[in-house]
């Protein structure tokens, strides 16, 4: 294959396994931007809504879509007893005691999905059959659709909610500034529940998309894309929500473009090494705002 | 009627007292002045009544129900807003939105509605630019915004924190214009200022804070008229 051609076949596998990372790392960014919190077990969320959907699909025989919106649900309570339980107590702490209790929230859901649903892999049940769609010299697969579709379907729905209800725009307001929302009437504690309600439904969808696509699933499974979606999510500027998806692209094709050059033992290096450029020469990330503001 | 009583109020930030057994009241349908050298307590003041210290001793009466323990962001329902120092309007969000969230805990469209509509008609300024970013606007303007947005609320007492402050003189004398009339349409006001001559304008009533006790309490006129005032804030001679 000549090297454009692969390039552009890598630049739509990039593609869908970026809008993945861009689900995940709204999560990141919504959190961030409300509490200046890393959620680092948001990655864990994301290998638990993978569950969720596996045994919403073989135990409750549910078909995909019902089986995702179940997955999500179930996600959303965790993320939200999460916050309730983990990080709301250490509200007023410093932050880096909030940023190891995240990290022990991590390896906490870890050895519990290990303990629960076994530590080998399990293969995630096909909802579609595998068919390649031929366009011109490159193909995309019926799953790769699947996933880039929902994920901007999903995206969508985000931004609908963030720009025009009243739950996102309170989100807004407390991500800019909690004491002004907190005296316009806002119940701060209940936006922080939904910010984690929604940031982990999203995590929980992407999950069942990446355990279709890879065909299968196992407990530490979050963990590499947790940190990738991470760095996307600093990469785009952490706290603003395009920047998530913006970053989550960027890192899906970046990735998958080094696979072409080089050799796919690169992989998980390109995401650390773009975190490391990005950090060197634009701090605030590709849409961040220069630290300035209006006094 | 009284619309706000204070009775007692100490606040403590860690050894440092910063407020020390201060009482008073705010009648129906007054302009209440806090008046005060920085330090003074008259932030401390305002943010104790609308529940953003966690720990104070002492009792805040509103429309004569005890609200020293009801959570901050209950007390815009109640009809008990602030608008605090240094403006906090949301930058990011249009002007439009920002007075949106004003009115975040009420439900009533056709109200809020119509409230939007006088906001607009107080301050024109607002509706020309309602769907710019509300950062952009310049100081005058985004203090209009923050008084627009605790007017969505539909309160039926404001407290307004140094709403003068860094403004040039011209905007100074314009937000008092607009203080008062946003009074004469029926809202009660407890104002906090440095400006000590042009709230003693406005206000009928008015108490002096000193290192977080009343000094000096009284009609405005009469404070006004204090020989200490007089010196100390006024720059009479």
């Amino acid at each position: 294959m000549p090297w454009h051609i692969a390039a552009l076949q890598q630049l739509i596998n990039g593609l869908a396994l970026g809008s993945v990372y861009a689900l995940i790392a709204l999560g990141y960014t919504m959190v961030y931007g409300i509490i200046k919190l890393i959620n680092f077990a948001h990655g864990d969320i994301y290998m638990l809504g993978a569950y969720f959907g596996f045994y919403a699909i073989t135990m409750l025989k549910l078909s995909l879509v019902p089986a995702m919106l179940v997955s999500m649900a179930a996600a959303a309570l965790v993320g939200v007893l999460l916050e309730r339980i983990a990080y709301r107590p250490l509200r007023s702490s410093s932050r880096i005691a909030v940023l190891i209790t995240a990290i022990g929230a991590s390896l906490l859901f870890q050895s519990t999905a290990q303990l629960v649903f076994g530590a080998s892999f399990k293969p995630f049940p096909q909802a579609l059959p595998f068919r390649r769609i031929q366009l011109g010299p490159v193909f995309i697969t019926n799953r790769q659709l699947l996933i880039f579709g929902v994920a901007v379907l999903l995206m969508v729905l985000l931004h609908l909610i963030v720009n025009y209800t009243k739950v996102g725009k309170a989100m807004r307001a407390v991500a800019i500034d909690k004491e002004a929302a907190l005296l316009m009437g806002v119940n701060i504690d209940r936006i922080i529940s939904a910010t984690f309600a929604l940031g982990s439904a999203l995590a929980a969808a992407a999950g069942i998309l990446v355990g279709m696509y890879y065909n299968r699933i196992d407990p530490y499974m979050g963990m590499m894309p947790g940190l990738k979606a991470f760095v996307a999510a600093v990469l785009g500027g952490i706290g603003i929500v395009p920047g998530a998806v913006v970053g989550g692209l960027l890192m899906g094709v970046a990735e998958n473009l080094v696979v072409t050059i080089g050799s796919s033992t690169l992989r998980d290096a390109v995401a650390f090494a773009v975190l490391i450029v990005v950090l060197l020469f634009r701090p605030n990330g590709l849409l961040g705002k220069k630290g300035i503001e209006k006094v | 009627m009284t619309v706000l009583a204070v009775e007692s109020l100490s606040v403590h930030y860690g050894v440092i007292q910063a407020l020390k057994e201060v009482s008073f009241a705010v009648e129906e349908g007054e302009i209440f002045t806090l008046l005060g050298a920085n330090g003074a307590g008259k932030t401390t003041t305002l943010r104790a009544i609308s529940g953003l210290l966690p720990k104070t001793e002492g009792k805040v009466l509103f429309q004569g129900r005890d609200i020293t323990t009801i959570p901050a962001h209950a007390l815009p329902a109640l009809g008990l807003v602030h608008v605090p120092e240094g403006r906090r309007i949301f930058s990011g969000l249009t002007v439009a939105d920002n007075l949106l969230m004003g009115a975040y805990h009420r439900r009533d469209k056709q109200g809020i509605a119509e409230d939007l509509q006088n906001v607009y008609d107080l301050f024109p300024r607002l509706f020309e630019r309602r769907k710019q970013d509300a950062g952009s606007l310049s100081g005058g303007e985004q203090q209009m915004l923050a008084m627009g947005r605790g007017l969505m609320s539909r309160p039926s007492l404001l407290l307004l924190d140094e709403p003068s402050m860094g403004l040039a003189p011209i905007l100074v004398q314009e937000i008092f214009d607009f203080i008062k009339e946003i009074n004469q349409r029926g809202t009660t006001i407890l104002l906090v200022e440095q400006n000590a001559h042009l709230a003693l304008q406005v206000s009928h009533k008015a108490c002096v804070l000193e290192t977080g006790r009343i000094a000096l309490a009284g009609t405005a006129r009469d404070v006004a008229a204090d020989k200490r005032i007089q010196e100390v804030y006024l720059g009479v001679s």
